[in-house]
């Protein structure tokens, strides 16, 4: 495609390549890669390690899409956005997904014309404040300075939350985490405010950690999951049911270890079935048998992820939370593999 | 020495008296400090300031800088050796040495290329800053960007040969055609460069890329410094021609031409560069179809390129008006045509006064590509702000990184100012 470009035969590109209207996931598999938008880079959820590949708890979703469509975990390629880039990015075609951290809400399934395919993270936001401050509630905050970043939907949270408390705040507009980082280390504000992951993972990355506490507060549903285009059902139904899968997986007690085992077939239908030693659920899909069997072999099931990139273990150290299995009192629940 | 006038003269001086130094007060550092720090009250007061602040900063930062640590692998570890005395972190810098500099997705293997890429470039501008060079060499300097887009994009040889003969060809076109009149020798290169490349491009077989010498690299995969690099030299080196063509034609006395360069110069001049840039990153996927998109790196370099040479055309419009009309005058009285008067005569003026204002765009410029990392390419800024600050080993890290980008970017705008001022110094010809 660059050679053609290259060689001035700009607009000849443009017109030949005019009819590409099949349906997503027909292209991915004839590109042979899946195109997954991804952030630029969030502690945790996406960045590349020093050797340059993507790790973390979105990058697992585009691998298991990649490996559950294409059988290859590492058929993807990463397409970087930022805030303001991402919708645009999905909207045009330039990605065939977009697993970044982005908030379920209406206006954006509605009126963007995206299609949220489920949750892979149930957050809500929250605020971090310096321990010297001396406040244990977010209500006492009146008159503080904010850092926030923009464009988010955070922005309208924090607004919608001191003006129902009936408190004022003046905010400190900020553009990355790593920029809200080093503004509310050096006292340009005095509260942070983002999604609780991420406050919790900026914290523990602070010289001090404990000198710095999370409010009790939690002011919004943030539900983060992965998205496509609106209309084409049959590649959303791929990037929902690849989730479904993670998530089914944990529940079914199907990990990476014991898959290959697994998937020779059991005595419970119900893993038969999602890794395709019976039934013709793939078929239905128009992907292979196997669709189930490589999406958890590509990183493990959902709460192995969620421990290997943003769990207890790791720096970040969350705690599952809501983010549990609904056997254990969370909110994740896949419906049934039938 | 004799006696006998001593009756008459009370006294004189028979020899030199012996030079004696100068007062201690008035010789050497003394002199100096005295002159220039403690001249005045007000001034010894400035100066003292200035020391106790010149004090401050170093004392703050020396330690700092002294203390760094440069072999750790993460930024925990550096606080665990520092145990919280004050010091750096430079392992970052270390640690992510390539991805600062090559970006995070070029091939390990092949950083010689790149490399290969910057000397030779260096080899092909000396002909061009530096006059006084046999200009012979200027040859390579037209086989270089060809070269040069081979050694980082890879691929097959045949995309460069092809893109070099359309450029040779419609040179030759233009010297044929020209002679007549210009507009056919225009039009006609440019009509022959499009044949050839579109034939040439038919004559590459297909795949021929994948075996190629040297493995293909996406524009995807560029980024760190040398996508700064890459952008400054290409767009610095696209907007001058084109800037120039701009000033001229906005002095054109044909309408059409003077009101198509006005309107595009206005244009470009009201918008902000960062629209631009997200007109190309964003907008221009709207218009194409999904899998025709233009190049990123390519649509970047347009924007950029239009960006500047606005500016530029309007500094050299400055350098034009500066000029006293008789020099038009006396171009005409030569009986010289258009082109060869402006070739002869007025641009080496315009131009020469000119290059203060070219070259602050040029280092505007060269620092604008910055900017590119908002439309997340990951250039040096945006390698820091997204993957760098985003891995768990170096979440946190600021001042070390943005101090080397800091430091990189100085010492590159610097060299270009000084050439700019040696420039000058070289083309005075004393009109004073």
């Amino acid at each position: 495609m660059k050679n053609t470009v290259i060689l001035g035969a700009l607009t000849i590109a443009g017109l030949s390549a005019g009819a590409a209207a099949a349906g997503t996931l027909d292209d991915v598999k004839a590109r042979g890669k899946l195109n997954c938008g991804v952030t630029t880079g969030l502690v945790g959820f996406a960045a590349p390690n020093a050797s340059g590949e993507w790790e973390g708890f979105d990058v697992a979703v585009c691998r298991a899409v990649a490996a559950a469509v294409l059988g290859d975990s590492n058929a993807v390629e990463f397409v970087p956005t930022t805030g303001k880039t991402r919708f645009t990015a999905l909207a045009s075609g330039e990605i065939d997904m977009l697993a970044r951290n982005t908030t379920w809400t209406f206006s954006r399934d509605v009126d963007l014309k995206f299609e949220f395919t489920g949750v892979n993270y149930y957050d809500g936001q929250g605020f971090m404040v310096p321990k010297e401050l001396g406040v244990s509630s977010a209500k006492e905050l009146d008159g503080a300075t904010v850092c926030i970043q923009t464009g988010t939907t955070t922005e309208l949270n924090l607004a919608d939350f001191f003006r129902s408390n009936n408190i004022s705040y003046e905010p400190v507009p900020i553009e990355t985490n790593a920029e809200a980082q080093q503004q509310y280390l050096a006292g340009a504000c005095d509260v942070y405010t983002t999604d609780a992951s991420g406050l919790a993972a900026t914290r523990a990355t602070f010289e001090s950690p404990d000198a710095h506490t999370l409010l009790p507060e939690i002011i919004s549903k943030e539900p983060l999951g992965p998205l496509v285009r609106h209309g084409d059902h049959a590649w959303g139904d791929v990037v929902r049911w690849t989730l479904n899968a993670l998530i089914s997986a944990e529940e079914l007690g199907v990990t990476s270890a014991n898959i290959g085992e697994m998937a020779a077939g059991t005595t419970n239908p119900e893993i038969n079935r999602l890794l395709g030693s019976e039934g013709t659920l793939g078929e239905m899909l128009g992907l292979s048998a196997d669709w189930g069997k490589n999406a958890i072999a590509a990183g493990g099931n959902y709460g192995e992820v969620f421990a290997d990139n943003i769990g207890e273990a790791t720096p970040i150290g969350l705690a599952r939370g809501l983010n549990a299995q609904w056997t254990k009192g969370g909110l994740l629940y896949s419906p049934p593999f039938r | 020495m004799s006696d006998k006038q001593n009756n008459s003269i009370a006294f004189v001086a028979t020899s030199v008296i012996p030079e004696s130094p100068p007062p201690a007060r008035d010789t050497g550092a003394y002199k100096w400090v005295r002159e220039n720090l403690f001249s005045s009250i007000p001034n010894s007061i400035l100066t003292l300031a200035a020391l106790a602040l010149l004090y401050s900063l170093l004392s703050n930062t020396l330690p700092w800088m002294l203390n760094g640590i440069w072999t750790t692998s993460s930024l925990a570890e550096c606080r665990e050796i520092l145990q919280g005395e004050s010091g750096a972190c430079f392992s970052v810098l270390t640690e992510r040495w390539n991805q600062l500099l090559y970006g995070f997705k070029y091939p390990t293997d092949q950083y010689w290329r790149p490399n290969l890429a910057l000397v030779l470039l260096l080899i092909a501008m000396a002909p061009v800053l530096f006059f006084d060079l046999p200009r012979k060499l200027l040859a390579f300097t037209v086989v270089y960007p060809f070269l040069a887009f081979w050694l980082i994009w890879g691929g097959t040889i045949m995309v460069p040969i092809v893109a070099l003969i359309g450029f040779a060809v419609a040179a030759v076109v233009f010297q044929n055609l020209g002679k007549g009149s210009f507009a056919a020798g225009f039009f006609g290169a440019i009509v022959a460069a499009l044949v050839v490349w579109k034939v040439g491009g038919m004559l590459i077989p297909e795949g021929a890329s994948e075996s190629a010498m040297l493995s293909p690299v996406p524009s995807r995969d560029l980024g760190g410094f040398m996508l700064n690099m890459m952008l400054g030299v290409t767009c610095v080196s696209l907007s001058v021609p084109l800037g120039i063509a701009l000033a001229l034609g906005r002095q054109s006395s044909m309408p059409l031409i003077k009101w198509i360069c006005v309107v595009f110069i206005e244009f470009v001049r009201g918008v902000p560069l960062i629209t631009l840039l997200f007109v190309a990153s964003v907008m221009l996927s709207y218009f194409f179809p999904p899998d025709a998109t233009v190049d990123l790196f390519l649509r970047v370099v347009i924007m950029i390129t239009l960006f500047s040479a606005a500016y530029i055309a309007e500094v050299i419009r400055g350098g034009l008006a500066a000029l006293p009309k008789g020099q038009y005058e006396a171009a005409d009285s030569l009986g010289l045509d258009y082109p060869q008067a402006m070739r002869l005569i007025i641009l080496p003026q315009a131009l020469k006064i000119s290059i203060p204002g070219i070259v602050n765009v040029a280092v505007g410029l060269f620092k604008d590509t910055t900017l590119v990392s908002v439309i997340s390419m990951f250039d040096m800024v945006g390698m820091i702000r997204g993957p760098i600050l985003a891995s768990t080993e170096w979440n946190g890290v600021y001042w070390e990184l943005l101090g080397f980008a800091a430091a990189l970017f100085f010492v590159v705008c610097y060299g270009i100012s000084q050439y700019s001022q040696w420039l000058e110094r070289r083309l005075a010809t004393g009109h004073r």
